[in-house]
């Protein structure tokens, strides 16, 4: 069983999501990433879930997916909404909270 | 005999009343409705001190067996000659067995049905020793070992002082509802006019000096209160508190004498005081005497003797019913008869029974002529009845004094109804014509006034000492007793007496003249007083004319078969089972004695209605001698007392009392404060300084500093880029599992 690979990929898979959330400007960009990052935990869960021998590693990678969506179809309608207000989707530009 | 036993309800009564009007009058009665009240309690208070003489005769005459003095046998031992054995073993032989021997002696003779003793003395009337009716409801309280009691003492003085305060009380209520009426202060007037009733009964049946001492005080606070009753206008407020000041100085005598008399015999009760003198006379004598010097001061006070009587004419300020019943009939009585009450004191103290002279007597008659003298110099007639008053108080004084006890009494129980009778006459006469009191705008008043005018020559006949109204008797005994004495005459006080007795058929006689004969000088037309008025007035002149007739002596009583009449008073109100332990005789009736004292009165009406009315005597007397003038001027200016007073007296230790007061006042007190002051002031500034601004304040402004760098500090943080915030996010969650790899 190739676990230590698909944990290495796993941690690759975050560490590019992590990247793409903190240094990419455009927004949907960083919805991406953040796709990267829920999918380096869904190859986690899946891989432990086959070492173990049970399915619920399985359904739970399906879960995440399902809320990946409904999270993304959010992400997308606030980023819609910005560029709607603003003409802009970089995140840079939205700082109202500044102390 | 239940009313003696429970006289307390006499005093209460008039109590309840009291706090009925002060409380309740105005709101729930109205306030002009409010002698409905005062008048049923006096009414009920007349009653039940009918009942209590009724009982108290009744007591007197069938005694039960626990009222006579028990005795001992002491073979035929009898004490008939105990006047002899006073005069010749004085202090020698005053033992136990002596006073048993009186105690003997009258037992006896009342058990064998006798009214008379036979002991050679005066009279020879003698009455049963008859034990006051001594109630003791409470040990009030107790300290020390010392009990403090309440209760009633009721013997037939008592009874007679009821009687008295009740009659002319129940009167005054009825006539002041005309008088006062409308008055502001009505039911002030009423509420005060009840305490006062209250406290004179209560005073009159203390069972001990406490109570006395308490009733002594109440009735004087009644006294303040009704001369300021108008204490709008200063004089009456300036008589008020010079009534008050006055008797305070007599009441520091008060207070000293029963202290004297309580370390003396260590008890307060009035009966064992009085029984263990009278069984044991001679004893304590020195102690007896700076009693009876510090309770005379007392009497001076309250009953207007000499040198403290000059309250007494101010005292007129109040109300003229007022005047009727505190200032002329009862309350200045308070003192004649606390010397009656504790008469052995005085007269073991005094020596009345061994002197021909002694401070009491001096005081009474030297009261009695310097009163009757400042009567002729007044205009105003209630200041010609006020020195009359003090100068008949004197008498009874007087004859406290020569050893006349029943003289005394007789004289406080007519004087009380002529009196009484002379000040509501001299209220219809105000009130008819137009409030005042000055005799030299009245004159004529004797057509317009006829009742007013009846009853005042009537009780002034009786104060002037006529035959046969009440003054008469009483004068007449109150002379015999100085003539007579006890074991030696009082030449000097029956000089005094006669004098008296001249002066006040004079003055009387001139008040008289100028009030209600003559022209009328005055305004408006005087009218006479309405019935409410002038039923009072007609019963107190009947009083006047009849109250002599208590104590009758025997010869007069003896052509007409009604010789067990004879001296009333002396046989039911004379506290018999002391003063006979004591070896007070009485003198014979005698007519010399009494034609003298008619002559004398007589004379000094006749002198007067001569030079008044037919205008014979030496009119301008005071215009052309310069002595005589002198002398009215003195009298005008009464003896110049007031000035000694307030000029001499009182200036002379004000000034160098107050002088040490404020210098006491600005070194000592004052400097005190101010140090205090100042050091609680530089206490404060250095709290100030270092507690409040460096500690209190320093610690809360440095919190806030921290408070506000820290924030400066963590601001940047706050970019409000979402990216910041995951690069610190995943740094510290990365720091964590760096920490957390390590650790574990």
């Amino acid at each position: 069983m190739l676990l230590n690979q698909f944990l290495i990929l796993g941690a690759v898979l975050f560490a590019v999501g992590v990247y793409g959330v903190l240094a990419r400007k455009n927004g949907v960009m960083v919805l991406m990433s953040i796709e990267l990052m829920l999918n380096a935990v869904n190859i986690n869960l899946v891989v432990f879930g086959v070492q173990h021998g049970v399915v619920s590693g399985q359904v739970f990678a399906l879960f995440v997916i399902a809320v990946a969506a409904a999270e993304v179809g959010v992400g997308l309608a606030i980023v819609l909404l910005l560029y709607r207000n603003r003409t802009s989707i970089d995140v840079e530009d939205f700082d109202l909270m500044r102390g | 005999m239940w009313m003696l036993e429970n006289a307390f309800v006499i005093p209460l009564i008039p109590a309840i009343s009291f706090v009925v009007i002060l409380f309740f009058g105005k709101r729930y009665i109205g306030a002009d409705r409010v002698h409905i009240v005062g008048i049923t309690a006096l009414g009920l208070v007349w009653v039940l001190s009918a009942v209590a003489a009724f009982q108290w005769t009744q007591r007197v005459e069938n005694p039960p067996p626990d009222a006579i003095v028990q005795v001992q046998h002491h073979g035929d031992d009898h004490g008939d000659d105990h006047g002899d054995d006073h005069g010749d073993d004085h202090g020698d032989d005053h033992g136990d067995d002596h006073g048993d021997d009186h105690g003997d002696d009258h037992g006896d003779d009342h058990g064998a049905g006798s009214g008379h003793a036979g002991d050679g003395h005066g009279g020879g009337h003698s009455s049963p020793l008859i034990r006051p009716v001594i109630s003791t409801f409470s040990d009030w309280w107790s300290n020390a070992g010392v009990n403090f009691a309440v209760g009633t003492f009721v013997d037939g003085q008592t009874v007679l002082l009821l009687i008295v305060v009740a009659s002319i009380s129940l009167l005054v209520h009825i006539y002041s509802t005309e008088y006062v009426k409308g008055d502001r202060r009505y039911v002030h007037y009423y509420a005060f006019l009840s305490l006062f009733t209250a406290a004179m009964l209560f005073f009159v049946m203390a069972q001990n000096i406490i109570q006395l001492i308490v009733g002594w005080e109440l009735v004087g606070v009644c006294s303040f209160a009704l001369i300021g009753h108008w204490w709008e206008e200063k004089p009456n407020t300036d008589a008020a508190l010079k009534a008050f000041l006055t008797n305070r100085v007599g009441d520091v005598g008060l207070l000293v004498g029963m202290i004297v008399l309580w370390g003396t015999f260590k008890t307060f009760d009035i009966d064992v005081i009085n029984t263990m003198i009278s069984t044991n006379p001679g004893a304590h004598h020195l102690a007896l005497l700076v009693a009876a010097c510090c309770l005379m001061a007392a009497v001076a006070s309250k009953s207007g003797q000499f040198p403290l009587h000059t309250w007494l004419p101010d005292a007129m300020a109040g109300p003229t019913p007022v005047s009727a019943l505190i200032h002329a009939a009862t309350m200045v009585v308070a003192g004649v008869y606390m010397i009656a009450r504790l008469y052995p004191v005085f007269y073991e103290g005094f020596s009345i029974g061994t002197s021909s002279i002694n401070l009491m007597a001096f005081i009474g008659g030297f009261t009695a002529l310097i009163g009757a003298g400042l009567a002729f110099a007044q205009w105003d007639i209630k200041k010609v009845l006020a020195y009359s008053t003090v100068s008949q108080l004197g008498y009874m004084v007087m004859a406290l004094g020569v050893g006349a006890w029943t003289a005394a009494i007789f004289h406080l129980f007519t004087h009380a109804f002529f009196k009484a009778c002379l000040f509501l006459g001299a209220g219809s006469v105000s009130h008819a014509a137009h409030h005042t009191f000055d005799m030299r705008k009245m004159g004529g008043l004797r057509k317009d006034m006829p009742h007013t005018y009846r009853t005042f020559v009537i009780s002034s006949l009786a104060l002037a000492g006529i035959f046969p109204f009440a003054g008469f008797w009483s004068k007449d005994e109150i002379l015999l007793g100085s003539l007579v004495g006890q074991q030696n005459g009082y030449p000097l006080m029956l000089i005094f007496g006669c004098a008296v007795a001249l002066m006040t058929a004079a003055y009387m006689t001139r008040v008289i003249w100028y009030t209600f004969h003559g022209e009328f000088r005055g305004h408006g037309h005087p009218h006479e007083s309405p019935k409410v008025m002038t039923v009072p007035l007609w019963i107190l002149a009947g009083m006047a004319v009849l109250a002599g007739a208590f104590n009758l002596p025997g010869p007069v009583l003896e052509p007409i078969g009604l010789e067990g009449l004879a001296h009333r008073i002396q046989t039911y109100a004379e506290p018999s089972v002391y003063l006979n332990g004591l070896g007070l005789s009485h003198p014979d009736p005698s007519l010399t004695m009494a034609l003298v004292g008619l002559a004398l009165a007589l004379s000094g009406i006749l002198i007067t209605y001569l030079y008044y009315w037919r205008r014979i005597g030496l009119h301008g007397l005071t215009e052309r001698n310069r002595y005589a003038r002198r002398g009215y001027t003195i009298l005008e200016n009464k003896y110049y007392l007031d000035h000694l007073y307030n000029d001499v007296i009182v200036e002379t230790v004000k000034r160098p009392v107050a002088k040490w007061a404020n210098r006491f006042n600005q070194n000592v007190i004052d400097r005190t404060v101010n140090t205090a002051g100042e050091t609680a002031r530089d206490v404060g500034r250095w709290v100030y300084k270092w507690i409040d601004q460096g500690a209190i304040d320093g610690s809360v402004n440095a919190a806030a500093r921290g408070a506000d760098s820290s924030g400066e500090g963590l601001r940047s943080i706050q970019s409000g880029k979402v990216q910041n915030y995951g690069q610190l996010l995943f740094g510290a969650a990365a720091v964590l599992a760096i920490v957390f790899v390590i650790v574990v």
